[in-house]
């Protein structure tokens, strides 16, 4: 089916993206209805989407991962799938660049004028004249209750020296790839998945210390609602990111690689260290400041 | 003059197109397939969007309710902004990327071909979502397609669905702008440096690179917003120490630089044809290409002149009314160089042309506007009135849409082979460009009168005003359906073949290969001859 056109390759005809659609629609319905308590099985509906995107994943990976070994990609396709890469990464970027853009304006625009800094001072002395503006708060109604915070000196920082030693032993694996050395390839590959992993066990640790011992829930107001999305979407990433370790881990043990040519390799090291920075990121703003 | 075909100009393309109907549109891989995708989708949602538009204007035709419930109203507004805007608008100019781009930078397809599929195949399945909400016992989104919290969460089961089709279509955004960032910067022939490249391709890559940057912002404010509605986070509420204002200014990140992915494309396609016609080289190429970025990098440090009227500090205001005040220099670089380019050419006004002239004369007057409304203490008076609707329309109807119909006019003989009818598409032409001036045009003394938008009813001093404007609007609605008439006409039944160079001045390399486009394309790169580029290549 498929064939090389001239030099570049383009492929001709592809099932996958609309198994994609699919999929993601089948999601998505099935979620708004779940949200919408529209029909009991929403909630199956959305894990049958998931499914499939799940078997679209391994279905086009698959087949781009075949046509890489059978040396279909030359150095153009090699950069198309770099700079693919690299965009959206900073799309990603962008992402949670909404998310700490909102946990900088409401700490340093909007909870100050509830504490009634600045002119317009309508909302603190009509609605709540007492609210002191003192970080971490869930808001003048207290909303969520009272609360405690995590610590920035106790697992927090465990976990960013866990992701820091992480992004140490992916480069150090990619050495061994580029010196073609199999077996401290696939052994700093398998320390690297098993960092995330430390950290993923901890991030849920702390999640249920969180939830039932210090009463911090994403409905503890504003403080809350920064704190579970910053680093639940940053963990959602960690996921991801150790789901594709765990892949390419799998393909060096199978052989996979050479150490001229590995964009698959390179993109998951560059997702990694995207996940690691954006880890510094939160650590600095969301625990420590 | 349009050049039409010779029987020289048989070409043996052995085009392997897919036979079949699924092969070909639903697993295509193709660049000009997924183009044509693209394209029909856009119209199809431009019709969509148009009908709600009617709906509009039939209930503004007299004061008091006629037609349509309040809320429905409030409906129509909102699902036509974002029918418009993320249907018509974004899927129109990705299609003539789509099309053009690797023809014009002697590309053999886009960089990454599947992912280009599936680029297009999120959007029929996003738009079917939204579209849906309109059969919902609580009906389609009311609250304005900026979705501003409190209101927009008080909606009822279509709020959901909106979000997961905005997710949908910015996920179809993000991989369209990748790879049309990939094949202009990898894909190019040797010897097509990137300051020989057609302005369109430029317009587009500074496009892309805004696309990649605030789609994801987007996103993520309507995350908060889902959360907040379902999963009790305070982010848009003051109770809970969040700010609604907040989520102006996320949304707005976003949405100034939209307005720019949607200005751009269309500034680099007058840039092509403009030249054509003129029979000159773009006047001013450089400086284009500069004004083009500086306007991309200013768009996105002036979005709070959305919000002068809802509360910031002294500092904002002036700070946000200066820097918006900036754009105009770029932009009046831009139709200086138009202006620039005709002066002494040898004009021809085939139909490209005059949607191309009308651009630069209509755009401007949404560009004064702009200005207008840029001035803080002269937007409290503006703010959400009829002048607001008649500065935007004025951009993005007679700005965006009037160069997207330029385009298509103009790159039509390459697509099909055949050339449209002249005769009918001049009518088309004079009968939209008088239309939608007494459409839109009225609108500006509405609102400094101060007639509000969105609301279905309205003080009787009104009327006149908005009669004007109501016939304006059937009319231009109307002869958009011509358009379409003209266009199956001239895909299916017109007998004026096209030259390969279908334009006498035309310059490119799109111009080089045949009419109709063989189905790939440069699957070798050409050798690029000086004489081929686009006017305004600098020697
Ligand atoms: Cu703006």
């Amino acid at each position: 089916m498929a064939q090389a056109s001239g030099g570049y390759y383009v492929p001709h005809g592809t099932k996958w993206p609309i198994v994609g659609s699919i999929g993601l629609t089948t999601a998505v319905v099935g979620a708004a209805n779940m949200l919408n308590g529209t029909f009991s099985s929403a909630q199956a509906m959305m894990f049958v989407g998931f499914a499939i995107i799940v078997f679209m994943m391994v279905g086009w990976f698959g087949q781009v991962i075949r046509e890489s070994e059978a040396g279909t990609y030359g150095h153009q396709e090699d950069i198309s799938f770099r700079m693919g890469m690299m965009w959206f990464i900073l799309s990603e970027v962008m992402f949670f660049a909404a998310f700490f853009g909102a946990l900088f304006y409401a700490r340093m625009f909007a909870l100050p004028w509830l504490g009634g800094e600045g002119t317009g001072l309508s909302t603190h002395d009509t609605l709540w004249p007492s609210f002191e503006n003192i970080w971490p708060t869930n808001g003048p109604a207290h909303i969520g209750g009272p609360f405690e915070t995590i610590p920035a000196f106790d697992i927090p920082l465990v976990n960013t020296l866990l992701l820091l030693t992480s992004g140490v032993t992916i480069t150090l694996a990619h050495h061994a790839l580029r010196k073609n050395q199999r077996t401290p390839l696939v052994w700093w590959l398998i320390a690297t998945v098993a960092l995330g992993a430390t950290f993923m066990y901890f991030q849920v640790y702390e999640y249920i210390h969180a939830y039932s011992d210090l009463n911090l829930t994403l409905g503890s107001g504003i403080y809350g609602s920064t704190f579970f999305m910053l680093t639940g979407f940053h963990g959602m990433h960690v996921t991801v990111g150790a789901i594709m370790l765990m892949v390419i881990t799998y393909r060096c043990m199978k052989g996979h690689f050479t150490p001229e040519h590995h964009f698959g390799f390179e993109a998951v090291a560059w997702y990694w260290h995207f996940v690691d920075v954006v880890w510094l990121g939160l650590f600095v703003f969301v625990y420590v400041v | 003059m349009s050049v039409t075909a010779t029987e020289l100009d048989h070409h043996d393309d052995h085009d392997h197109k897919p036979s079949g109907f699924l092969d070909r549109w639903l697993f295509s891989t193709n660049h000009k397939d997924i183009g044509t995708l693209y394209l029909v989708f856009s119209l199809v949602m431009f019709l969509i969007g148009g009908s709600m538009a009617m709906i509009i204007r039939a209930e503004l035709f007299q004061p008091g309710l006629q037609l349509v419930q309040p809320d429905f109203f409030n409906q129509m507004t909102t699902m036509h902004a974002l029918v418009m805007i993320f249907g018509a608008v974004m899927p129109a100019f990705v299609g003539l990327a789509n099309w053009m781009i690797p023809m014009m930078i002697g590309a053999p397809d886009m960089a990454l071909p599947r992912m280009n599929n599936w680029s297009f195949w999120l959007l029929p399945f996003a738009f079917a979502m939204l579209l849906s909400t309109l059969f919902m016992d609580s009906g389609a989104p009311a609250a304005g397609w900026t979705l501003y919290p409190p209101l927009s969460l008080q909606g009822g089961n279509s709020f959901a669905f909106v979000i997961f089709a905005i997710h949908l279509m910015g996920i179809s955004s993000i991989m369209g702008a990748i790879n049309i960032i990939a094949t202009i910067l990898n894909m190019r022939a040797p010897g097509m440096n990137l300051l020989k490249m057609p302005l369109f391709v430029w317009t587009w890559l500074i496009t892309a690179f805004l696309l990649i940057a605030v789609m994801p912002v987007l996103a993520g404010a309507v995350t908060m917003l889902l959360t907040d509605k379902f999963f009790a986070t305070s982010f848009f509420n003051a109770a809970g120490g969040g700010d609604p204002v907040m989520f102006q200014h996320i949304f707005w990140f976003f949405g100034h630089p939209e307005v720019y992915i949607m200005i751009l494309p269309a500034f680099g396609i007058v840039s092509e044809i403009i030249p054509t016609f003129a029979r000159k080289p773009l006047f001013g190429y450089v400086s284009m290409v500069y004004a083009t970025a500086s306007i991309a990098f200013l768009s996105f440090i002036v979005w709070a002149h959305h919000m002068f009227t809802v509360g910031m500090p002294l500092g904002g205001e002036l700070y946000f009314m200066y820097a918006t005040m900036l754009i105009a220099v770029p932009t009046g670089v831009k139709v200086f160089n138009w202006v620039s380019t005709m002066w002494r050419g040898a004009m021809t006004f085939e139909t490209p042309m005059l949607w191309a002239l009308a651009f630069v004369i209509l755009f401007t007057i949404g560009g004064f506007s702009g200005l207008m409304l840029a001035i803080v203490p002269a937007d409290f008076q503006y703010h959400d009135t009829y002048f607001v609707v008649a500065h935007f329309h004025y951009v993005l109807v007679t700005g965006a849409i009037f160069a997207i119909i330029a385009g298509v006019y103009y790159w039509l003989p390459k697509w099909t082979g055949n050339m449209y009818n002249e005769t009918w598409a001049k009518i088309h032409f004079w009968w939209s460009v008088i239309s939608v001036n007494v459409l839109f045009f009225p609108q500006h003394f509405l609102g400094l009168a101060g007639m509000p938008r969105r609301i279905p009813d309205y003080s009787v001093q009104f009327t006149e005003f908005n009669q004007w404007s109501s016939i304006g609007g059937f009319a231009f609605g109307l002869a958009q359906v011509f358009f379409a008439i003209i266009l199956i006409h001239a895909c299916y039944y017109s007998k004026k073949k096209a030259a390969a160079q279908s334009w006498e001045g035309a310059k490119g390399l799109e111009w080089t290969i045949p009419s109709p486009a063989p189905h790939h394309t440069f699957s070798t790169p050409p050798k690029i001859n000086k004489d081929q580029l686009a006017a305004g290549h600098l020697d």
